[in-house]
């Protein structure tokens, strides 16, 4: 059956990297339903958050050939029970019919959305959620004039996981050439070639 | 450039150097002795660079890159080591895609390197520009563009550590020819033992290996098959000690062939599509099906959902990706089966199956009566592929090594080629390109000069790469080459009789007069297509003093069997075409 799955990928931070992963999925026309990249809270590490809706069989396939790409540390596979996850939207409306229309605070208010920029023209609202939730109040402000629509790609956190520090810290362990020291690798400058 | 690498090796503190030395230097540091290649543009600071050292690098002048890369794999696959390609920009560097692609999936050991334009035009569709990095990204096991000559020196480190650790695999570096042109503070060559987000193998469980053994132990049929992870690993010793501790019927992939000798009292035959009628068949009857170091492939397994349900299933593999890829199995033992075979075969029991191994006996009497007897000792009619190759063994004894390019020959060569020594077939296995046997047997005999290489090919496969004749011409490496000539592109036109109602379309294919081409070359030849002529020519051919093209013209339409059908389960494998 297919369902959700949740992609958190560790990665070098090199050039091309994304076309690396992108590929592992569009060799099995796989499409992407989100993606999401930004630097880890390591200096140098990034992560990507990935969203398919896929088979359990293929997602763990998918899971064990991209651990293999050499600049990924780790792949973690989630469902959505097992995470804490999120998304932005930005939606922009008129600022003429909003000022007249009473409900759209109400609206604001009830959906957790904030004004953040309010123009003569138009304003721009701001609201995060998951999909039900930013799209119900997409279908809300399309009855007051929507202009323009817009929505991030998935973050989300892992409810079970250590992180990534602790992973990490083991894979330096395993490293031949030198001791581990807590951390200090971390802020080391050439982190591509580090051998 | 006038600096040596001996005298920049004297000097601990750092040297001005250029990119392009440093190249040498990297390669002259990882012991490579021969590289494959064609020069061009892009990567001309490096050739140059190599004048220098023309009597420590042996380099290879192919003449297309796809032979270069072909003869960097029969190289490496010969002898174990790392597998070297130079290339330009551009077309230099597409010219690999196939080798690349055909290294990948075999698990061959290469680092390319090739040419890029100046760091500065990249983006503008520049003389030769090519972006090889995306190109290459699925086919190899890493890849990295160089714009920098600092990063040359970790940047070849980190390639030949990738490649040959863990699952072996292509590694493709692209210099811009700035950085190999730029001066740089150079502090010496130092090799990669670690990469930190990648682990070559994984970590050994003991805990799967015992409840492997007790399976094992247990087992009233158990079944071995390998593939090419034995080669890999070195672990021919570790596995003929495992299999006959514990009396193992073991059967081959077609890359694993050679890992024991073919006559080794434990070995079944060859398994796949057109492997041997006992282990395609009796692999649905055993009780435990024991993979190391293969992968499972649909040419071996027929139809999935019909592939040893009933069985236990044990996969050894260093790729923890290949475990349950597409068989689930019961106990996964990851790891490199060097470390792990002598584990499990300590826990094992000393056993003989012999009612079990009775049964592959059975079954391989009824292949010999329906198709191997005809195959190998016809006695009227067009000569057979299979009597060539059994008059090969005598003569060679089963010592040579065997490289085969794709197609029915492949097929024959394999199912009865006598192979005594490890690391003695050479073929295209998972990606099946024809045109590599004549490019791979050259690589191969500088790879073991020591040892006789012999070139099988189709007539078709032996057009896909001829032009490398003229690197046998000029480098004078003494392959033989033996083309079973069928004036068709046989496995093509076996398809089209049995499922194609006979409609060849576009599989008779016209050769040249091959010995009349070779001869342009330099190469001497023979054609034979008498059978009172074939063993002669062949020993004329095998105790030539320097390379020999022998042509044999055998039965244009022959079918090779048995055969698994595409779509069917192993057990329904046919021994002629009357059980289609």
């Amino acid at each position: 059956m297919k369902q959700e799955y949740t992609l958190t990928i560790y990665t070098e931070n090199q050039v091309g990297l994304i076309n690396k992963i992108a590929i592992m999925f569009s060799r099995r026309k796989i499409s992407l339903e989100s993606l999401n990249t930004s630097p880890s809270e390591i200096e140098k590490i990034y992560r990507f958050t990935i969203v398919v809706k896929e088979t359990e069989t293929v997602v763990k396939n998918l899971v064990r050939q991209i651990e293999k790409i050499v600049d990924v540390f780790k792949v973690y596979c989630n469902t959505n029970d097992e995470i804490i996850w999120q998304q932005m939207a930005l939606y922009k409306v008129p600022t003429a019919i909003i000022m007249k229309e009473v409900k759209v605070e109400r609206l604001l208010r009830e959906y957790g959305a904030k004004a953040v920029v309010i123009q003569e023209d138009y304003t721009v609202f701001e609201a995060t959620g998951q999909d039900e939730e930013v799209n119900n109040l997409l279908q809300e402000l399309d009855k007051f004039g929507l202009i323009e629509f817009v929505r991030s790609s998935r973050i989300a956190i892992i409810k079970s996981s250590e992180g990534i520090h602790k992973k990490v810290l083991d894979m330096e362990k395993n490293d031949p050439t030198k001791q581990p020291i807590n951390n200090e690798f971390l802020n080391h400058k050439s982190v591509i070639f580090e051998m | 450039m006038k600096t040596t690498v001996r005298s920049l090796k004297e000097k601990t503190k750092t040297i001005n150097t250029t990119g392009s030395l440093a190249v040498i230097d990297a390669l002259l540091s990882e012991k490579a002795d021969t590289i494959f290649g064609y020069p061009g543009g892009a990567i001309m600071p490096i050739y140059d660079a190599l004048y220098d050292f023309k009597d420590k690098l042996n380099h290879i002048l192919v003449r297309h890159e796809q032979g270069a890369i072909h003869a960097a794999q029969g190289y490496a696959r010969v002898s174990g080591k790392t597998g070297v390609v130079f290339a330009t920009s551009g077309p230099g560097a597409t010219n690999l895609v196939t080798g690349l692609a055909d290294a990948m999936i075999d698990s061959t050991p290469l680092v390319c390197i090739t040419g890029q334009v100046f760091a500065h035009l990249l983006g503008t569709d520049a003389f030769q520009e090519t972006d090889i990095i995306n190109i290459t990204t699925p086919i190899t096991k890493w890849n990295y563009q160089v714009t920098d000559a600092k990063e040359i020196p970790e940047a070849i480190a980190k390639a030949f550590f990738i490649a040959k650790s863990g699952r072996p695999g292509p590694v493709l570096i692209d210099i811009t020819k700035n950085a190999q042109l730029q001066l740089f503070d150079y502090i010496g060559y130092r090799p990669c033992i670690h990469v930190r987000s990648y682990r070559a193998k994984p970590n050994v469980r003991i805990a799967y290996i015992e409840k492997a053994a007790v399976i094992i132990n247990q087992a009233k049929k158990p079944f071995v098959i390998f593939g090419q992870g034995v080669l890999l690993g070195n672990a021919e010793k570790e596995f003929q000690a495992f299999i006959e501790k514990a009396g193992l019927p073991a059967a081959w992939t077609i890359m694993g062939m050679s890992a024991i000798p073919t006559d080794h009292p434990l070995g079944v035959g060859m398994l796949g599509m057109h492997g041997n009628y006992g282990p395609n068949y009796l692999t649905n009857e055993c009780d435990v099906l024991i993979a190391v170091g293969m992968r499972f492939d649909d040419r071996v397994t027929g139809r999935l959902d019909k592939y040893a349900k009933q069985s236990q299933i044990i996969h050894m593999d260093i790729d923890p990706a290949e475990i349950d890829k597409n068989i689930q199995t019961t106990v996964p033992v990851w790891g490199d089966c060097k470390e792990t075979l002598p584990l499990l075969t300590h826990l094992l029991d000393k056993k003989i199956h012999r009612e079990w191994f009775n049964e592959f006996e059975i079954k391989r009497e009824k292949e010999t009566t329906v198709v191997i007897q005809k195959e190998l000792h016809p006695t009227e009619g067009g000569l057979t592929m299979g009597e060539v190759i059994n008059i090969l063994n005598e003569l060679t004894g089963g010592d040579a090594v065997i490289v085969t390019d794709v197609g029915q020959h492949q097929m024959v060569t394999c199912r009865y080629a006598k192979q005594n020594k490890t690391r003695s077939n050479i073929t295209s296995g998972g990606l099946g390109t024809m045109g590599y046997a004549l490019p791979a047997a050259i690589g191969a005999k500088f790879g073991a000069p020591e040892r006789q290489v012999i070139a099988i090919m189709g007539d078709g496969g032996a057009q896909m790469n001829i032009q490398e004749l003229g690197t046998i011409m000029q480098f004078q490496p003494n392959v033989k080459i033996l083309i079973l000539n069928n004036s068709f592109l046989g496995m093509v036109r076996q398809w089209q009789e049995l499922f194609h109602e006979k409609r060849y379309s576009f599989t008779d294919i016209q050769s040249p007069n091959f010995v009349q081409v070779a001869k342009g070359y330099k190469i001497d030849g023979r054609q034979v297509s008498k059978r009172e002529d074939l063993r002669e020519s062949l020993k004329q051919m095998l105790d030539h003093p320097s390379a020999f093209l022998l042509e044999v013209a055998v039965i244009h339409e022959d079918n090779v069997f048995p055969m698994v059908m595409q779509g069917k389960g192993v057990a329904e494998i046919i021994l002629s075409k009357e059980e289609i």
